[in-house]
């Protein structure tokens, strides 16, 4: 039977705020445990929430970004479960009436685009900590993250392959990211997935069971879990099984997805309106006065480049996988006046450096400035290809512009006519059998006295007046 | 001395009569006495009394002092105090000392005034008897046998037996004026929002109101100027003027419209309360107060409404009492589930465990909208009826409870019952409403009755108007009870 | 409606208080006398009404985004049953 693959991912988006959604206790990570946490994070008899504006603010301009519905009166609401991690024994979330209603997000995937739809985005809480380190066969609970404002993105059940999965996560990742409104770093948790994934035999209508996969932290393992559940469920329905609704968990030392609870174990939340807090009611204004600091969104900048630069939207759409690489490109294409020539190189030979060197953009040693050094270089003849590469792999190393580069290895592409039909009349002297042949009109041999010619240049000579000399001489 | 009110120490201590300190030995030596007998408060910390009354003395030599410093006063153990226990009537906080202080509690010790101790209370508040302490119930001064109200019972009993001359209290269904009025003391809960709930240990949120427990309403008046105010740590804190609730005081009555709800007068009340509230209308109406009927249909449905919302919002609220960060920890467990099962079941009492089930049923899965959702739409009828009625008159007036206090032990065992005699106030809670007691006469058995007063939102000084101009007029809230 | 014994076992053990058999009859009994009050909310027609969640009609005020709580660990652990570096101490907890 052939199956298809139905995914919809819940995204835990932690903003980047000074201070708690709820409290004046700073959200800085990596601090002593429960140094960070207030009375009102330890949920002392008592205390009360005091919603964070910045969050408001943070999640409105999400909203926006997705082109979603920006819901005007909104409502938290207590979610109610124990865990140690929780001090209050309730979550203060959003469930009836969330900040943001529907939206999209449109996702490449290979060179198709695709537009998954957002269902809703909310205003949360996040938890504390639970350390399973042996303390006298205890846990230990940190409750510094309690309180830290988190966005949940929930997507409509769009995606239809692993593929798709972690292009919707990136997507999203880079616009947070691009937002301003989130860190990014998936290693500190401040961007968390869950999967939810069920598969259903072609062409029938309705969705099959759905298994959810918890807290995944990296691209890498989000896939890797992805399509270890859908084989699994793939083979227990060939083998004549059946899907359990059911919570599991990634381990990625296996790569297999466990059973965390089943749906028999499912929690009642118990939600009900926080008598705590009051409705959050927006205005036009306070929508507007976001809007307005709202930057060039990665879409709109994607056309733009296209139109503006006349790059291929495929190049567009990398350029715009993160504001910096946008940024970058775009200083370079500006510097230079070389849109394409820049996407080029930015996509070509940056790209396959910083990642063979496991680099991030913000790490590269050469800056937009030094890459249009070289571009420029390259377009106006001073540099082949292959020099050109050589002038890359010294900026790489050394702090040095490149014309500094190209003086100081002599690297400048010759193209001095005088000199290179020196050179040409040299190699058809040396070379009768080459030129007998090519004039019997075998073409081939033209780039062998070519050759010669580059051969007896150091490279530098301009390999297209070269062929043109070469052309002359034989005619 | 002792049985002066606020306003005479006030003046007393400005004339240095006498010192904060002589106050706060006077009546540390009268709680001494008379405390155990009525088990009215439940902490006392002379060092901290007797240093908190010197820096009073200090501080009216040097001639900053608020009206009311070097005033003893004993806070409900529901508001949280920095360095004093606050127990909240339960065993799941009788070790917690307080890392911080309540709003109230901050507004109160910035006034100069001497926390004399704290007050006995239904756990958590919930109770209608001030039976459902961990400390034991607390006895009414006036009739040792009898209930002396809840859940701020022993702040209604201290005040009542000259323990202290003004205590703080909360009402979430009635629980200052009930108390107030079986203590024969005055008792105002304010509107919704003017008392800030940040450090005040929440029962059910969005009914909970902090207000004063004192013998006169000019006192509830001066206690209220100190209490009330806008807190930026209370999300629903009313961002208002600060106001001086003395000021209508002495405004005559005259012109006065005040509504009698057919319902407050129907089957169930009993006799003798009847007959004391109609005096009391009769000494308004000589004072020029006109007598308007009104209706508040709805009245019966404040009891299902309230006990399906407040056990709600209990239910929640009270989720943070685990067993991991402060409090009670059961002694033997073998896992978490069974930490927290036995930590809960152990340190809450058995009215609190009734409502915390109560609360977690009406919320749960397919229930939700049957009786949640219901309850708040009632709520919603029943603050239409109070704003259809106030159309037509200034305050309403009615009975605090149907009978006066009853014997300790006599509902304790029937839940129902207890609920049913908060009929006249759940709805003054439910709809976000002002309401205070103040003494108006004597049941059958000699035990005290209490006039309530309910006023629209932010009425607060007119109703202290109305109270006062009767006060001037009558001296049950002069009488004291013989101890 | 009445409650039945898994009722009162279900909303105990979501509530984290432990109810023991011999408890489990008295408890039920006494639920179900309270829900038969409760129960007289079904008799009104609240078709239309809109839910009342708090009693004043007002909206959110919001706070900037400033920290001002500083660290008082050692004044907030001083009543903690049970720490250790730092850490509040809870049996082990499985996932």
């Amino acid at each position: 039977m052939k199956w298809e693959v139905v995914i919809g991912l819940e995204v835990h988006v932690q903003l980047n705020t000074a201070s708690k959604i709820f409290s004046g206790s700073s959200t800085a990570f990596g601090a002593e445990p429960n140094t960070q946490a207030s009375v009102v994070e330890l949920a002392f008899p008592g205390v009360l929430p005091v919603l964070n504006r910045a969050v408001v603010d943070k999640a409105i301009r999400l909203g926006l970004a997705l082109n979603a519905t920006i819901n005007k009166k909104n409502v938290f609401a207590r979610k109610n479960y124990f865990y140690p991690d929780l001090p209050k024994g309730y979550q203060i979330s959003q469930m009836d009436l969330p900040i943001v209603g529907p939206g999209t997000l449109t996702i490449l995937v290979g060179e198709e685009e695709k537009v998954i739809r957002v269902t809703r985005a909310h205003m949360e809480e996040d938890a504390g900590k639970s350390l399973h380190e042996d303390f006298q066969g205890m846990t230990g609970i940190d409750l510094n993250r309690a309180g830290t404002p988190l966005l949940e993105v929930v997507s409509e059940p769009d995606m239809r392959s692993a593929e798709e999965a972690v292009a919707y996560a990136r997507a999203l990742h880079t616009l947070v990211t691009w937002l301003g409104i989130c860190d990014g770093n998936m290693q500190e948790g401040s961007f968390r997935v869950d999967a939810n994934v069920s598969v259903r035999p072609f062409g029938q209508a309705e969705f099959g069971t759905r298994r959810e996969i918890k807290n995944l932290n990296s691209f890498r393992f989000l896939e890797q879990a992805i399509k270890y559940e859908i084989q699994w469920q793939i083979d227990t329905l060939e083998d004549g099984g059946r899907i359990e609704q059911a919570t599991v968990l990634f381990d990625p030392d296996s790569g297999e997805t466990r059973m965390m609870r089943s749906k028999e174990d499912a929690h009642d939340y118990r939600y009900f309106p926080d008598p705590d807090l009051l409705p959050v009611v927006l205005s036009d204004d306070d929508i507007a006065r976001v809007a307005a600091t709202m930057p060039e969104l990665p879409g709109q900048m994607k056309a733009r480049f296209v139109a503006e630069y006349g790059v291929s939207a495929y190049d567009a759409a990398l350029l715009t996988t993160s504001l910096a690489h946008a940024e970058y490109f775009e200083q370079v294409a500006r510097a230079t006046g070389q849109g394409k020539l820049a996407a080029n190189w930015i996509n070509g030979e940056l790209a396959a450096r910083l990642n063979r060197e496991g680099l991030e953009l913000a790490a590269c040693p050469i800056d937009a400035p030094r890459l249009a050094g070289l571009v420029v270089r390259v377009a106006d003849g001073t540099l082949s290809n292959k020099l050109a590469k050589q002038v890359f792999d010294a900026l790489w190393v050394d702090a040095l512009s490149a014309d500094e580069v190209i003086e100081r290895d002599g690297l400048k592409q010759v193209s001095d006519v005088g000199a290179i039909e020196k050179m040409v009349e040299e190699a058809i002297a040396a070379n009768p059998k080459a030129v007998e042949e090519f004039r019997a009109g075998k073409e081939k041999a033209l780039n062998a006295l070519a050759g010669q010619v580059m051969k007896a240049s150091k490279g530098k000579a301009n390999p297209a007046q070269v062929q043109d000399i070469l052309r002359q001489k034989l005619a | 001395m002792i049985e002066a009110t606020l306003k005479e120490l006030s003046v007393q201590l400005a004339n240095k009569d006498v010192s904060a300190v002589e106050l706060a030995t006077a009546y540390l030596a009268r709680i001494d006495a008379l405390n155990p007998a009525l088990n009215a408060l439940v902490t006392l910390d002379r060092e901290r009394t007797l240093a908190a009354a010197a820096a009073a003395d200090a501080r009216r030599a040097a001639g900053d002092a608020h009206a009311l410093t070097g005033v003893p006063l004993v806070h409900k153990d529901i508001f949280c105090q920095q360095g004093w226990k606050t127990g909240c009537g339960s065993k799941m906080l009788d070790n917690f000392v307080s890392p911080y202080s309540a709003h109230v509690v901050e507004r109160c010790d910035a006034a100069g005034m001497v926390t004399l101790g704290r007050a006995n209370m239904d756990e958590f508040a919930m109770g209608s008897s001030n039976e459902n302490s961990f400390h034991g119930a607390v006895k009414n001064p006036w009739d040792t046998a009898a209930i002396p109200g809840g859940s701020s019972g022993g702040s209604a009993a201290a005040v009542a037996a000259r323990l202290a001359p003004v205590a703080t209290g909360t009402d979430t269904g009635g629980s200052i004026r009930q108390p107030a009025s079986h203590c024969g003391i005055t008792g105002i809960k304010p509107t919704y929002g003017v008392v800030s709930r940040f450090g005040m240990v929440a029962y059910a949120s969005s009914l909970d109101q902090g207000g004063p427990l004192a013998q006169t309403a000019e006192d509830c008046a001066l206690m209220l100027n100190v209490m009330a105010g806008f807190d930026k740590r209370d999300s629903t804190s009313v961002e208002r003027a600060a106001e001086d609730y003395t000021r209508e005081l002495d405004k005559p009555l005259a012109g006065l419209k005040v509504g009698l709800p057919r319902e407050y007068f129907a089957e169930g009340l009993a006799p003798d309360v009847a007959r004391v509230i109609e005096g009391a209308v009769a000494e308004l109406k000589a004072q020029g107060a006109e007598v308007v009927e009104v209706s508040l249909p709805n009245t019966q449905l404040s009891i299902p409404a309230y006990y399906v919302i407040a056990p709600a919002e209990a239910s929640a609220n009270l989720s943070r009492f685990d067993g991991v960060r402060y409090g009670y920890r059961a002694p033997e467990y073998k896992d978490l589930v069974e930490m927290y099962e036995k930590t809960r079941a152990q340190g809450f009492g058995e009215e609190v465990k009734r409502r915390i089930m109560v609360g977690t049923y009406v919320l749960s899965h397919g229930y939700y909208d049957a009786y949640y959702l219901k309850a708040q739409k009632i709520r919603r009828l029943i603050a239409n009826d109070f704003k259809a009625a106030f159309e037509r008159c200034d305050v309403i007036l009615g009975p605090v409870a149907p009978t006066a206090a009853f014997n300790i032990g006599e509902k304790s065992g029937d839940p129902v019952q207890m609920y049913l005699s908060d009929i006249y106030t759940l709805s003054v809670n439910l709809a976000g409403l002002p309401g205070m007691s103040v003494p108006a006469g004597f049941a059958d058995n000699g035990r005290p009755i209490g006039l309530q007063i309910i006023g629209n939102y932010f009425s607060e000084a007119k109703m202290l108007n109305v109270a006062h101009r009767f006060q001037c007029a009558t001296d049950w809230h002069r009488r004291a009870p013989a101890l | 409606m009445s409650l039945t014994h898994q009722d009162v076992a279900r909303i105990a053990q979501l509530a984290r208080i432990e109810v023991t058999d011999a408890q489990v009859e008295a408890t039920l009994a006494q639920l179900n006398n309270i829900f038969g009050l409760i129960e007289q909310m079904q008799a009104v027609d609240t078709t239309g009404i809109e839910p009342m969640a708090h009693p004043q009609d007002v909206s959110l005020r919001l706070r900037d985004d400033v920290v001002t709580e500083t660290d008082h660990r050692e004044a907030y652990q001083a009543v903690a049953p049970q720490v250790e570096k730092g850490l509040f101490l809870v049996p082990k907890v499985i996932e």
